[in-house]
């Protein structure tokens, strides 16, 4: 069952068979959206369901490439249709899978005009996000990685709020911006090593000098998608503007493409320039977390504050990443996952009373929680996620991060730990001015509760953010050795411990690499044994 | 070597002589033979073609003509692409030249006479088959810009178009008598012995070749000699203005490819400046002043001054790499640029012409197919992946960042970032803006060539291999060993 072939070409390219399905429907405008809601979803849902075989059929004690597959696309240029997953990227596909249905279900009733057009983009958004995850090849990806711009402009521009137009354009533009320079960091790389496959030039040695310069246009790139201060300003224009499921799309998945070009790109094929340039990393990642909670704080519109938020939970997935470690790397994992599904639902919650009040003002709303109880709860459940308390995803995520961090540089680990607090703050006081307080106004009086179709879009995200935060072994079994096998392969690349560098040795010796197998379960473990 | 071989320039005599025929046709029936001329300009190229494939080249280039007249493998994709784009533009043309008043059989013959000149400019040998190529070419296309004699517009244009043309040939004409008193000779295979020795070149051949370039920047629109495009664009009838953003293009950036490579092959390091800085300012001039216009035509000027200097990345890296670069982006240039004007002779509303963005509103609406095939043309020209216009830019730029040229490569991107602005900025007017009111019904071979592009610039991902592997094979011929 597990074994199909061509599994993740299916999964890639299945919505996209959906998108053309919805463009050959005819008739009349309701009958149109009718249909063109039902394909989508079961398009969706089908791709869903076949990525669980990814999730079930994957081999967790292997930690290169799965279910690969290569064909011939331009031999004449050595360039390949490589596609793969490993214990990095696959969970990033099925949060892209999960997050689409979902996306759909969250449109049902919101998006009103042209939504054929709306359906197709979103299908043909899920075919872009599962095959960057899923490309083995450079220039595959980033195809992939690019086309994600045309749907993702054409949803915040069409379907967008007031100041649509203006914020399609600046993230237009800006990632653009950023990725045309990693556009010339692969053909440097290309022009080097002569091949785009990415297993392949994960061994390949790059000058270090050249790589301090490749490392800085993938960085443009990634930081921009990520993104990380100070090229954030797009992120919360997006958001805002944006219709509900496209904010969840670019929280949820958008974001992860940023950070997972630093797992799969920077620091396996740049790891010299990686080292060098951690302590850039760490102090973006600092200002990220202190700077844009601070503005969080100062938010008055709920979606800008999530934005916000994002960009400081996204901090944290640099500062991991770039410890360089294995915990900090799980952890940047864990925290992409984690904010993956927490960040989407978050939006989701605005989603849900936007569509009733249409407002976005804290101020508002207020004492929700007496008339709308369960949408209370799984508020507060994804709130707590966010803030990070034990028994949520996003405890284990911002705890293993911390743990990366605080072996790498203790001052990093202290200024990125009031991060945590400040986090607190801004969601608590915000969970307090909507759900709190006297209930006054008629017209949130009025408001109600979650519908069924609703109920169905937030179990199952309640569902795995619990599963997370109580037992992240099954998600760390995947992740482990996959991050292990990179950081292994980083030490062996930068040599033993240098003496210049901000990383201090980990107590397992790079010397010997097999020692560390024993070392996987007490770090899931430790988390979920403290609870 | 001296032999006649008429057998290689089989195409260009059947085109030249079946364009004879076709004239005394048109004398004896007049403009209403204008459908009918032109139906069988296009029968004719279309056979042209068929002869072209036909020409063994796999080996050795043929000569003919004692040497005048070269067919290799790089003249072959580059007449067939000019063929391709010829064809496109006369079957656009009827409809709207029996609409406007223009339809006189002379337009389809004209544009049939200019593909036979481009024929001869890209198997020129010489100096001087260059020069006869080149102004056969030029003198048809300075009449169709013209050829709605009755607006002053298209006279202006048709005008502007002439005398900047002349006096573009003089100083290609004065670069070429240059070069032949410092070196000797004119013929290409000549040159580049002549070139090929360890001696510096002489101060006067530098001169000639700046010349020469400035003659030949002239005919593809690079910045600086750009000034008669954004006019002439927009003052020529929008079929005509089709027809020159495809065929001569194609053909005058072959021609220059050539002239360059293979007669200056020696002295490559002189004239990779000159190229250098021409693509870098047409590449800022192509992105930054497009932002500005209302006129899509004229932006559409701009957007081909700013290809011509992504193109030219190809050329300036010198290898046969960015040859084949060359050829690849012109491939799906061509394409690109016959949709987009296959769109804007669309744009017609009550039976009047519209050429503002503006007349664009709310597209998506009215006409969701139009503005989805447009669409998918505009992102494509911005170089957005998977369409096929990104790997056009892949290409070139791969080529100059083998050649360590990093900084044309990044000003290329962030050139490419700019003008993505402005293409997306009508994707926007279509998509998002409300609308202003409705198209006239398509016409079927407008039709036609949406379709052929839309294909091209979606499904173009599958086939980048079989063309890249043409235009590589182009490319060796001009470098051989």
């Amino acid at each position: 069952m597990t074994n199909i072939p061509h599994l993740l070409t299916i999964i890639t390219f299945l919505p996209l068979v959906g998108a053309a399905f919805i463009a050959g429907i005819r008739g009349e405008d309701a009958h149109v959206a009718r249909n063109a809601r039902w394909v989508a979803l079961w398009t969706s849902s089908a791709v869903f369901l076949l990525s669980l075989l990814l999730w079930f059929g994957f081999d967790r004690t292997n930690p290169g490439f799965q279910f690969e597959e290569r064909a011939e696309w331009i031999p004449a240029l050595n360039i390949a249709y490589h596609m793969g997953v490993d214990g990095i990227s696959m969970p990033l596909v099925l949060l892209s899978t999960l997050l689409t249905p979902i996306c759909v279900l969250a449109s049902w009733e919101a998006i009103e005009v042209r939504v054929k057009e709306y359906m197709i983009a979103f299908l043909v958004l899920e075919t872009f996000m599962v095959g960057t995850f899923c490309a083995l090849d450079f220039v595959a990806f980033y195809v992939f990685f690019e086309g994600v711009l045309i749907p993702m402009f054409i949803i915040i521009g069409v379907w967008g709020g007031p100041r649509r137009v203006y914020s399609a354009f600046k993230f237009f533009l800006f990632t653009l911006l950023g990725s045309v320079l990693l556009l010339v960091a692969v053909l440097t790389i290309y022009d080097q090593a002569g091949t785009t496959d990415i297993p392949t030039l994960m061994s390949h040695k790059f000058d270090p000098h050249v790589q301090i310069w490749l490392w800085l246009a993938f960085f443009a790139s990634f930081a921009v998608k990520l993104p990380m201060w100070p090229v954030h300003t797009w992120l919360p224009d997006a958001h805002v503007e944006a219709p509900t499921a496209g904010s969840v799309i670019l929280a949820g998945v958008l974001l992860k493409m940023g950070g997972y070009g630093f797992l799969r790109f920077s620091i396996p094929i740049l790891p010299d320039a990686s080292t060098t340039l951690a302590p850039l990393v760490f102090g973006l990642s600092i200002v990220a977390v202190i700077y844009t909670s601070l503005v969080a704080l100062a938010q008055t519109d709920m979606k800008k504050m999530i934005a916000y938020s994002s960009v400081a939970h996204m901090g944290f997935v640099t500062a991991g990443a770039f410890a360089l470690n294995r915990q900090g790397v799980e952890g940047a994992m864990i925290q992409m996952l984690s904010h993956g599904i927490v960040s989407s639902a978050l939006f989701l919650c605005v989603g849900v009373i936007y569509d009733r009040l249409h407002s976005r003002e804290i101020a508002r709303y207020g004492g929700l929680v007496n008339n709308m109880p369960r949408y209370a709860f799984a508020f507060m459940i994804f709130m707590l996620a966010s803030v990070g308390l034990p028994g949520t995803s996003g405890f284990i995520g911002e705890f293993l991060v911390m743990v990366g961090v605080f072996k790498a540089s203790t001052w990093v680990a202290f200024l990125i730990t009031t991060g945590i607090i400040l986090s607190a703050t801004y969601m608590l006081w915000l969970y307090r001015r909507i759900l709190f307080g006297q209930l006054e106004k008629d017209d949130v009086k009025a408001m109600l509760d979650l519908s069924p179709r609703e109920v169905a879009i937030f179990v199952p995200l309640i569902l795995i953010v619990l599963w997370m935060g109580i037992y992240p072994a099954s998600f760390t079994a995947i992740t482990g050795p996959a991050v292990e096998q990179m950081i292994s392969n980083y030490q062996i690349a930068v040599g033993p411990t240098q003496p210049g560098s901000i990383i201090a040795p980990a107590e397992a010796a790079p010397a010997e690499p097999p020692a560390e197998p024993a070392a996987p379960p007490p770090a899931p473990a430790a988390p979920s044994g403290e609870q | 070597m001296a032999s006649l071989n008429v057998g290689a320039a089989l195409p260009e005599i059947w085109v030249a002589l079946s364009a004879m025929v076709l004239l005394l046709v048109g004398a004896f029936v007049g403009d209403r033979a204008m459908r009918l001329i032109g139906l069988l300009s296009m029968a004719v190229m279309g056979v042209a073609i068929v002869v072209l494939l036909g020409i063994d080249v796999s080996n050795t280039p043929q000569l003919a003509f004692g040497g005048h007249f070269i067919v290799d493998r790089f003249a072959v994709f580059a007449k067939v692409l000019t063929l391709i784009a010829s064809i496109a533009a006369v079957w656009m043309s009827f409809s709207y030249a029996e609409r406007e008043g223009m339809a006189r059989f002379e337009l389809p013959l004209l544009m049939l006479l200019a593909t036979f000149g481009m024929m001869l400019m890209v198997s020129a040998n010489d100096l001087i088959s260059l020069y006869v190529g080149l102004e056969l070419q030029s003198l048809a296309l300075y009449v169709t810009a013209a050829i709605q004699r009755d607006t002053v517009r298209s006279a202006e244009a048709g005008l502007k178009y002439f005398v900047l043309g002349a006096l573009s040939s003089g100083i290609l004409l004065y670069g070429a008598s240059m070069v032949y008193g410092f070196v000797g000779t004119v013929s290409f295979a000549g040159l580049s012995t002549a070139l090929g020795g360890a001696m510096p070149p002489s101060l006067g051949l530098i001169v000639g070749l700046v010349f020469l370039c400035a003659g030949l920047a002239f005919r593809i629109s690079a910045v600086p000699f750009h000034m008669w495009t954004p006019d002439v664009y927009e003052g020529a009838p929008t079929p005509i203005t089709a027809f020159f953003s495809a065929a001569p293009k194609v053909a005058a950036i072959c021609l220059f490819t050539r002239v360059l490579v293979d007669a200056f092959g020696g002295i490559t390091p002189q004239w990779q400046q000159i190229i250098f800085a021409i693509s870098v300012a047409s590449m800022i001039l192509g992105a930054f002043a497009a932002i500005g216009q209302r006129n899509i035509k004229r932006l559409m000027a701009y957007s081909a001054i700013g290809n011509a200097g992504y193109a030219l990345v190809g050329l300036a890296a010198g290898t046969q790499q960015g040859v084949s670069g060359l050829l690849f982006y012109m491939a799906t240039y061509v394409p690109m640029t016959l949709g987009s004007f296959a769109v804007i002779l669309a744009m017609r509303q009550k039976g009047r012409m519209v050429e503002e963005i503006a007349d664009l509103s709310g597209l998506a609406k009215s006409q969701p197919w139009l503005a989805h095939i447009f669409a998918a043309i505009l992102f494509s020209m911005a170089g957005i992946p998977p369409l096929v216009g990104f790997f056009g830019k892949w290409m070139v730029f791969a080529a100059a960042v083998n050649q360590g040229m990093f900084v044309l490569a990044v000003i290329g991107v962030v050139t490419s970032v700019v003008s993505a602005y402005y293409y997306v900025r009508i994707v926007k007017v279509m998509y998002f803006d409300e609308a202003v009111g409705s198209f006239d019904r398509v016409d079927g071979s407008l039709k036609f060539v949406l379709a052929a592009s839309l294909a091209v610039v979606v499904a173009g991902i599958l086939f980048i291999n079989p063309i890249q592997s043409s235009a590589i094979a182009a490319a060796s011929s001009l470098f051989p060993g």
